[in-house]
Parts: C-alpha cells; structure tokens; sequence
C-alpha cells in the first residue's frame, strides 16, 4: 500500500513553482490565466466567457481578455475576488494574492500599446 | 470578523484558530472577513439574507494527517467542520458549509493524483484534483484510460462523486459513486479508515471496492460521516469509436414505446447516457402557432397534428455507442431494427469518432464530456450570449428521480409544468429528462438567482419547496439539492416514520458525539444542534 501513495505522485503545486524565480510576473501571469481562466476565455466562440463578452461588447472591445488594453489591476482583482455575471469569485486556494498580483500584470500587459 | 462558531465565544475561537495555525501553518488559516467571504455560495438563494449560510473561518490542509488535527482540534472546541473538494457545486451549494458558522475544511491543497492505471483501469485521486487536473495529468503521461466528466470541468471526482454526481459514457462509469473502488476517510474522532481493499495491508485500491463484511463507503456520501481524503475510480479503457446517432419518432405517445426501446439498449450495455430532446421547439423565440396550443392545453392529436406538418418528429433519443468501430455501426444497426417497430420512426447516422484522436479534433467534437475531455461549455447555458442578452447570476437546479417510463415522463412534465406556470416561471411542457444516472431519469430544471433583486430568490425558493412537497405526493424525490432544501428533501423520504433519518442519527450521534462533521448535510442533524435548534 505504501508504494501505491508514491507511485505517479504529482503535485499541481511543484510544477506550478517550478521556475518561479526565473520566470517574470507577466509569464507566471500566463500560467495563472492558462490554468484557471482559458477554460472559459480562450479563443473559441465555444467557450462561454469569450461567446458572453462578445455579446456584451458588440465588437466595442475585445472580447477574448487577453487582447484587452484597458485592464487595471484593481478590475481584474474585483472580477477574481467578487465574481461577474455567472463567474463565481475564486480562493485563496485556488488564486493566490501572489497569482492575482501576476494575473493582473498578464492581462495588463498591452496597456499603452 | 466573521460570525462565531454557535456555541463558542469569541476567546475559545480565537484560541481554536492559534492552534489550527500551528498545526498547518497561519497561512492556510483564513479568518478575515474578506477572506472568509470567498467561502460564500456564489449561487445561494438567501444572498445577503440573515438567513444566507455562511463560515466562520476556513482551513486548508495538506495531507491527511494535518486533517486529523484539525478534527481533534475541532473536537475539542466544539466546531463544526465543512469539507469542501473543488468548491465548485454550483446550483447545489458552492463552497459554502450547510450549517451556518461552520469551519470550512478546504481541500483543494490535497491535489495529488496518486496513481493512473491503464492496465487496469483506475485511479486514485485527492479530493483538491480537479477533472481537469486528472485529464491533465493522463495526457502528460499518454495513459490510454478515459475518464467520465460531468458537465463542468473544475470540479473533483471526490467531491462529485461524493454528491451522487454524474457524467456521460456507460452506466457503470457515469454513476460517479457507483465508480468508486475504496476510499480513505479522516473519522470524526480523528482516526483513519480506509475501505475496499485498502483494508488489507499490502492490498491494492482501484478494483474490488466491498473488502470484506459491511461496506460503510455509501456512509460517507451526501452526509456527514467522515472527511474523504483519497478516493479510487474505475475507469473507462481508451475507446477504438464514438458513434452518435439519433432516433426520432413523430407522436407523443410514441415516447412510452421509445423509453422502452432505450431502456433495453442501456440495460444491456449498448449505449452510454441517452440525449432526450423534444423537436417542436429549439433555442429562441417559440413559434406562436405552438405557444397558443400550449396556451389552450391542446389535445395530443392537435401537438400531433403540429409536429406532423412541422416535418421535424416530436421526440428524439440521441444514442451514444462506444466500442471497437465495427461493433459500434452494428449496434446501431441493431437499435434501428428494434426502434423500427415504432410507425413512422426515422433515423440520422451521426459522427463517427475513432481514436486516438488529435487534440484539434477533440476540441472540434460536438459533446466533448462523451469522451471523456472536461471543458466548461456547460456554462453557456446560462452565461450571456446573443440568445441570452440579460444573464442572471446564477441558478438552483431541482432535480427529480423518476422511474424511466414515457408515462413517468408525462406525469413529471404535469406535475412540475404547473408549478412553474403559476409561479410565472419559464417552463417547458415537453421537457425530457436528463439520463445521467443509469437506471434512473432526472427531471432537472435551473431557478434563476440574483445577487440583487431578492424577489427573484424568493420565487425560486418558493417554487423549490412547492415541487419537492408535490413531487414527493407523486413518488418523485429530489437525488441532490443545495444545503437550503436539504431537510425538506430527507424527510419526504419518509418511509416508516422517517426511519431512515432516524437511523442516520443514531449512528451520526454514536460516531459524531460532538457533533463536528458537516451538521445538516444530506439533512442529517447531530443530537446536540437537534435539542438545542430542534432540527430534523
């Protein structure tokens, strides 16, 4: 039995900090979006956050986040800890403050350009 | 602060929380407000209500033996604890605890997927990994297993199954609980159980799941027996095909004939889930020819006569076939001889999927939780889109076991149709049952949720109450329901005085003396909330 709890053992944890230090906020960011927002916010009209954004925005903005410019971080934090819509609010277990930190610096990346 | 534990003042909490610090770590207890906030249930009927359930604190531990701490902590304080997997039983309670107070025991640190078996098809998993997590984790290593999902993606397999929840390929894996092969479960004074197989030192989980006398597994499901801390499942070898194909036949009564015909083809282990859809209407705005025949309770030969020159049917089965690609084309060979007995029946071949499969092919597969790929396109249903201008927040879901019968299905359509008419709710008359777990339908239906507009929870709530009372005077009982209808929901099982709430209770009162584990799940209260609240 005791080999059986070791063998293939995987922590989401290790690989999530993996590298950490070598990586910047922006690219740790991306990790954080790829593994708790493309679910919903990816680039498919079958993904039901990009399909709702495209419905509320009309073309006016982008509707897949990742392509957005006028993202703050105090937005991106009110969206993660409160929710939107359908979207429940996400842990502390699940988001960090940390990953927050380095979501809001993903997804406000292109500000400016 | 948060509310206080009832029963416990605010110097012995502070005192429960230094020593649960110790035992995990400060960081891993939360007390602030704002963090406590985030173990509201996004979806609750009461939101914002005196009456909205909601945490004292919460705890994230690692490993099984910090949970025993945190047991025997709470033992001594007298808190009551709330375990949570994912956190993500949306429209059956969130993250939130059944009790008011309660600790909530987050476990999504126990995120480890300890083995996956492709030679003997199971895995062992904590109650943290998510199904996207454990589908991962297969592809990294290139398992050929398939895993059953339910709809959306970002739950956990423990935690699913633990809530009798459900998912899409043959009966014996989309029954999640079903599918359980041995469990390890921190128990309300601490120690450690472990089931099936894992009984036996040097024995292995994954296969036999009843080791030998009593199986307690059911115990610790949907109720408040123990905190499951590692879990084993069956799964589903790589399939050579999916085919899906579709029956349609073009009268209401047809149904009963049709039930019937599917009942046999699952049974014996043809098919996995069968899609049932109504043909007279699809998405968007309801022809007005059809609403004025509901609206005056037209006869079946008038519905008849509309779906007739529609030329659409008026029901459908959707058949899911899986299975080597020859032995999939001769079943539905098969299933068409068979249905062919129903005058008028027509068939449509589907998609023919063979595996492997690209991952560009998977993500283009018109149901992708039938082969077993998790994704969140369930949420579209509800989220904003051109059809759906103005979303709600949320929803309840109701969910009805009835008998798999056309007559069941009728009846079901009659009883909760009125209801939600009177109720001014939205409502379907030709609404069909999900088919998720085998041997069984569920009449589901989504109540919507504001987090500003009370009246609207308030008519949800109301409507819930009414169709669990009616449904249970006509012999349908609800399988799986938020914290807030739980009561209600276990005691219209109410067989022999209740005796099947009063036996938990003796054992809950006999294994759980202070009461610590989840009070009120499953509507199961410990002695000390039942004298002191009069709950039951």
């Amino acid at each position: 039995m005791k080999n059986l709890f070791y063998v293939g053992l995987f922590s989401l944890a290790t690989v999530f900090s993996s590298n950490a230090n070598a990586q910047t906020a922006v690219e740790r960011g991306e990790q954080v979006f790829d593994t708790w927002c493309t679910a919903c916010h990816d680039d498919t009209r079958r993904t039901p956050g990009t399909a709702a954004l495209a419905a509320k925005y009309q073309g006016a903005l982008p509707a897949l986040l990742e392509e957005r410019t006028d993202l703050t971080p105090e937005i991106v934090a009110l969206w993660v800890r409160n929710g939107i819509s359908i979207m429940p609010f996400f842990r502390k277990t699940e988001i960090s403050d940390a990953q927050l930190a380095d979501l809001s610096a993903y997804l406000t990346r292109n500000n400016g350009n | 602060m948060a509310i206080l534990p009832p029963g416990v003042d605010s110097r012995s909490f502070e005192s429960a929380l230094t020593e649960f610090r110790q035992a995990i770590g400060s960081e891993w207890v939360f007390s602030s407000d704002e963090d406590v906030a985030l173990y509201r249930d996004a979806y609750s009927p009461m939101w914002n209500e005196s009456t909205e359930l909601v945490a004292s604190a919460a705890v994230a531990p690692e490993t099984t033996e910090e949970v025993q701490e945190i047991v025997r902590i709470a033992n001594r304080y007298g808190i009551p604890l709330y375990p949570i997997s994912t956190g993500k039983n949306l429209g059956y309670g969130g993250s939130a605890p059944s009790y008011s107070g309660s600790m909530v025991v987050d476990l999504k640190r126990m995120n480890k997927v300890i083995e996956v078996n492709d030679r003997r098809n199971f895995a062992i998993v904590e109650p943290g990994v998510s199904y996207f997590d454990l589908y991962r984790y297969i592809q990294e290593h290139d398992l050929k297993v398939w895993i059953d999902c339910p709809d959306p993606g970002w739950g956990s397999p423990v935690g699913n199954a633990l809530d009798h929840g459900v998912g899409y390929t043959f009966g014996q894996y989309r029954d999640h609980f079903a599918s359980n092969a041995g469990m390890e479960v921190v128990l309300p004074d601490g120690e450690v159980l472990r089931t099936g197989m894992g009984a036996l030192p040097g024995g292995e989980w994954g296969e036999y799941k009843y080791g030998f006398g009593p199986s307690v597994d059911g115990l610790f499901a949907q109720a408040n027996f123990g905190i499951v801390t590692k879990m084993a499942f069956r799964l589903m070898p790589e399939q050579e095909a999916h085919y899906t194909c579709t029956a349609i036949v073009p009268r209401k009564q047809d149904l009963i004939a049709l039930v019937d015909h599917v009942n046999y083809l699952d049974d014996t282990g043809l098919i996995g889930m069968p899609g049932w859809r109504n043909r007279l209407s699809g998405f968007g705005p309801m022809d007005p020819e059809l609403a004025a025949l509901i609206e005056n309770d037209a006869s079946d030969a008038e519905f008849d006569a509309y779906a007739a020159k529609k030329g659409n049917g008026f029901w459908s089965v959707e058949l899911q076939f899986y299975g080597p690609e020859v032995t999939v084309k001769a079943n539905w060979e098969y299933a068409q001889q068979r249905i062919s007995s129903i005058e008028g029946a027509t068939f449509e071949d589907g998609p023919l999927y063979t595996f492997p499969m690209s991952d560009e092919d998977k993500a283009n597969h018109h149901h992708r939780v039938g082969i077993g790929v998790p994704n969140m396109e369930i949420f579209s249903i509800g989220a904003r889109s051109e059809r759906n201008p103005s979303p709600q927040d949320g929803h309840l879901w109701f969910s009805a076991i009835i008998p798999r019968s056309g007559e069941a299905i009728f009846k079901a359509q009659e009883v909760i149709g009125k209801i939600w008419k009177e109720e001014g709710l939205p409502y379907n008359p030709f609404a069909t049952p999900a088919t998720w777990t085998p041997r069984c339908y569920i009449m589901i239906t989504g109540l919507p949720i504001s987090r500003t507009d009370n009246s609207i929870n308030e008519r949800s709530m109301r409507a819930y109450n009414r169709a669990v009372e009616e449904c249970g005077a006509n012999g349908m009982g609800e399988y799986r329901a938020p914290p807030a209808f739980a009561d209600e929901i276990q005691n219209a099982y109410s067989f022999n005085d209740n005796i099947q709430r009063r036996y938990a209770e003796k054992l809950k009162d006999a294994t759980d003396p202070n009461g610590i584990i989840a009070p009120g799940r499953g509507g199961i209260w410990p002695k000390n909330i039942r004298d002191r609240e009069g709950r039951a």
